[in-house]
């Protein structure tokens, strides 16, 4: 499994929490993150390699992310990550 | 002796909020109840337990750590504890218990856990709802289902409708299954826990109730806001007295165990081992006390 | 240049002669004599009511390269400050210092006339919103002098900033020029910092909503002061002026810090009968009254004397007999404008009085005890209140490093953590106010006491409260969001942050 079958959706918008967005990607075309956030500059490199970290433990390789943070803390990026991922394969 | 595990303010954090969950260790809570039940949409189970077991995993709470998971006979219940138990909670609070059997498939589903994942077996506890009129005649053998049983706890909203009343200031409502709930308990040598006051701004109200529960013999009050939980630590912090008395009590208790003595006694009155165990939990909670 | 805090000051700052780097929160030795406002002549009868406002900047001989002032108890109900540059930029007047007392966004209006130069200095506060940003990003010919309320009235009286025309708002005006706050549909309480401008401007212009009758009682700013009067429809919105009595917050996290701050007062040895305080405005540090007030019942104990910015739960303090009198130089909200109005306890108090290192001692000296705010600290206790964590402008120096130099007990409340982003730093963006007078911070997962402290530290240990070293304090805070990438900047010099005793703590430097 390298790509997710369908659009899916994790977390939300309320402050401490990160709206995740999953769509499929073409073959080859690999990880492909937009992220907004408030701490983009000095978190905006730490909260990526979380979305890319989740998605390579799931073995997938071709994923659009749009990720729209509102200062979630990594454990909080990876359990929403996870969620997402769990629908956009289930 | 055992060391006491203070439950007086056990405070539920709905489990799919990231910032309650970041915060919730701060604000005193004896426990903290992570909910996957009533407070997470039936769209969102999934995401309360992924957001509840990193929580668990990755932050630091200065307390317990209880969970709330769906009733066992849904099919979220199961879910909840398979994402969650490797986070190693340190309690699993279980919804509208009404059977020894509601216990046991839990507790052998935590033993499994427990193994596969190197946890010292039995250090998960349990706790038990009881929610409703069967639960209650069933209370004694729900709290003595496993030895992973510590509390009893009533949950008042869901007993009052099954009950066929409503609320009243007065409380006489939950009157008999408050006290039946604290008898089944302390039958089975477990602690009793009473249901969230759920009117926040009703401060008068919260101490009066707690006042009450307290002179009932209940261990300690389940809330949902953050203030009410000095309110309730205060209510049960003993008074000067009564810990000038248990502090005699253990003191007469020393001396006994170093004269190799079975007879405790002070002023001449004997006292036995309940009294002694009722200070150590007097002088436990005056410790826990703020000032 | 470093000064004794670290910091690098530039050699050369565009704007300032000299530069002096700050040394310590008392080291600079004051020279000299206060100046004074120019003589003039009143001639008996005459009339000071002009048409209007372009009538006085005519009146007052505004000229290019002059300074104008304002004072900010308007706060966001302000219409003098846009309205006169609106005026001036009319009149093709240009390149004016603006030196008001600080900045609201309500003033954003005026952005276009810092564009076109109509305005190319600003010496103030500080600013917030889309003000904030344009002072950030450098657009005005020098850099923004950033001034505490003591470090104002200080470099007033001192002649450092000398003040042509300085516009006052009055709520109630006579026709010979007295004025009070307290008075008229747009009220706002004390004119504490306007008292200043008045006594040391070359020219006062008052403008009023409300003229009435001479003499008026009570007067803040006295006739003598006051060279010209001009009638306006309006002069501010009173529901930006002062909102209905600020409420003590609900935010269970503010409340926490709040009990942590009461707690802290309570166990430094300063809680006792005669003691004096002074509460910010802020979520945290309001609440903390209600605490306080808990305690000081509960123990009998009475203070001397309150501080603020006044705020309804300081109010009801002075009311229930726990303080004597309360000082004001500023108020924020109605029951804070009636309680000065009607409470002959309640005292008017100049930003000097307030606050001011050069003079005979202002109040602050005699503080036991601050609760103030911080947007970050850093790991020597120094505080930041002026730019937020991407380096803009958007906050005041305010009174707060006058009082945490003056009291005995400084605190900083804020929270460990806003949102992923840490509160205690290894260094502060930039400092405002320096650690060497910080006493203690607190946050809702813990107190730090500054190591200077050690008698501080010896009655908080053994208590309840969360006492901690401020190094414990940030790994706390890094443990759960991980440690924060640097702002980076660029060497321009976009504001310079005086010190009370007008040297140079610290330079915003544009982000980049």
């Amino acid at each position: 499994m390298k790509s997710i079958k369908q659009v899916a959706q994790a977390g939300t918008l309320e402050s401490s929490d990160i709206m995740i967005t999953l769509s499929p990607a073409d073959a080859g075309s690999g990880i492909e993150i937009e992220l907004i956030s408030p701490v983009l500059k000095q978190f905006g490199d730490e909260i990526k390699a979380v979305i890319r970290q989740t998605l390579l433990e799931w073995n997938l390789e071709d994923v659009k992310v749009h990720a729209n943070d509102k200062g979630a803390l990594d454990c909080t990026i990876e359990a929403r990550m996870t969620t997402a991922i769990e629908r956009a394969i289930r | 002796m055992e060391k006491l595990t203070m439950r007086r303010a056990m405070m539920f954090m709905p489990g799919n909020n990231p910032a309650m969950l970041q915060n919730a260790g701060i604000y005193g809570a004896d426990t903290v109840i992570f909910d996957m039940e009533d407070s997470v949409a039936i769209s969102e189970k999934d995401s309360a337990r992924r957001l509840v077991h990193n929580a668990i995993k990755r932050l630091k709470y200065p307390c317990e750590v209880a969970i709330r998971i769906n009733h066992i006979q849904t099919p979220y219940g199961l879910d909840d504890l398979k994402v969650v138990l490797p986070a190693r909670p340190d309690l699993v609070r279980l919804p509208k218990a009404e059977t020894a059997k509601d216990i046991q498939i839990v507790d052998e589903i935590i033993s499994e856990a427990e193994e596969k994942n190197g946890f010292v077996p039995g250090s998960i506890k349990m706790m038990a709802a009881i929610e409703t009129a069967k639960g209650l005649m069933n209370a004694y053998e729900v709290a003595t289902a496993s030895p992973r049983m510590v509390a009893l706890a009533i949950g008042g909203e869901d007993f009052i409708a099954d009950l066929k009343t409503s609320r009243t200031s007065h409380g006489n409502e939950l009157f008999v299954p408050r006290g039946q709930l604290v008898l089944a308990a302390r039958a089975a040598g477990i602690q009793a826990i009473d249901s969230v006051y759920t009117d926040i701004n009703n401060e008068q109200g919260f101490i009066e109730e707690t006042i009450r529960i307290k002179e009932m013999g209940f261990d300690g009050k389940s809330v949902v806001n953050p203030k009410q939980i000095r309110l309730v630590q205060e209510i049960f912090a003993p008074t000067e007295k009564e810990i000038a008395h248990a502090e005699r009590v253990i003191a007469a208790y020393q001396d006994a165990l170093a004269r190799n003595s079975g007879v405790i006694a002070i002023d001449g009155k004997m006292i036995d081992t309940p009294i002694v165990t009722r200070a150590e939990r007097v002088l436990a909670y005056a410790a826990a006390v703020r000032k | 240049m470093i000064n004794s805090i670290g910091r690098i000051i530039p050699d050369q700052i565009k704007g300032i002669e000299t530069i002096k780097p700050y040394q310590g929160p008392f080291a600079l030795q004051p020279q000299g004599r206060s100046v004074g406002r120019k003589l003039g002549v009143n001639i008996p009868k005459s009339n000071k009511l002009l048409k209007s406002i372009e009538d006085a900047i005519d009146a007052a001989g505004l000229k290019d390269g002059m300074t104008i002032s304002f004072h900010h108890h308007f706060r966001n109900g302000d219409y003098i400050l846009n309205k006169v540059v609106e005026t001036i930029a009319k009149k093709k007047i240009k390149n004016i210092t603006l030196a008001p007392s600080s900045l609201n966004t309500v003033n954003e209006s005026i952005l276009p006339y810092l564009e076109q130069g109509v305005i190319s200095a600003i010496e103030t506060s500080g600013a917030r919103g889309e003000l904030g940003k344009f002072l950030t990003y450098g657009k005005l010919a020098k850099p923004t002098i950033i001034r505490s309320h003591g470090g104002r009235a200080r470099a007033i009286e001192s002649g450092e900033l000398h003040i042509d025309v300085a516009f006052i708002g009055a709520a109630c005006c006579d026709s010979f020029g007295n004025i009070n706050g307290v008075n008229g549909p747009s009220a706002c309480g004390s004119m504490g910092y306007a008292m200043v401008d008045a006594e040391y401007a070359d020219t006062v212009i008052a403008l009023t909503d409300n003229l009435v009758p001479h003499p008026i009682f009570p007067i803040s700013i006295p006739q003598t002061q006051v060279d010209y009067i001009v009638e306006l429809p309006s002069i501010g919105d009173p529901k930006g002026i002062a909102s209905g009595a600020l409420r003590i917050s609900r935010n269970p996290r503010e409340l926490l810090i709040a009990e942590f701050a009461a707690g802290v007062i309570e166990y430094s040895g300063y809680l006792k009968n005669g003691y004096s305080l002074q509460l910010g405005s802020g979520g945290a540090s309001l609440a903390a009254a209600r605490f306080i007030k808990e305690k000081m019942i509960a123990q009998k104990i009475k203070g001397s004397f309150g501080v603020g910015g006044v705020t309804a739960p300081f109010i009801e303090m002075l009311e229930e007999g726990l303080f004597e009198v309360l000082f004001d130089v500023q108020d924020f909200d109605i029951p804070s404008i009636e309680s000065i109005k009607n409470n002959p306890r309640h005292l008017e108090m100049s930003a000097s009085y307030y606050a001011n290192p050069h003079n005979g001692g202002p109040i602050v000296n005699n503080l036991d005890v601050v609760i103030l705010s911080a947007t970050e600290v850093d790991v020597d206790f120094n505080v930041n209140v002026i730019t937020d964590s991407n380096g803009e402008i958007m906050g005041a120096s305010g009174g707060h490093c006058d009082t945490a130099a003056g009291a005995n007990l400084s605190i900083v409340v804020a929270p460990l953590l806003r949102g992923r982003l840490p509160m205690v730093l290894d260094k502060v963006n930039t400092v405002v106010t320096p650690g060497e007078t910080v006493d203690v911070i607190i946050t809702e997962r813990g107190i730090a006491v500054n190591p200077r402290r050690a008698d501080l530290m010896d009655n908080l240990k053994n208590t309840w409260l969360p006492v901690m070293s401020i190094e414990e304090m940030q790994k706390m805070a890094y443990d759960l969001t991980g440690k924060p990438k640097e702002i980076e900047v660029s060497d321009d010099v976009v504001a310079v942050v005086e010190y009370r005793d007008g040297s140079i703590i610290d330079v915003v430097r544009r982000p980049l």
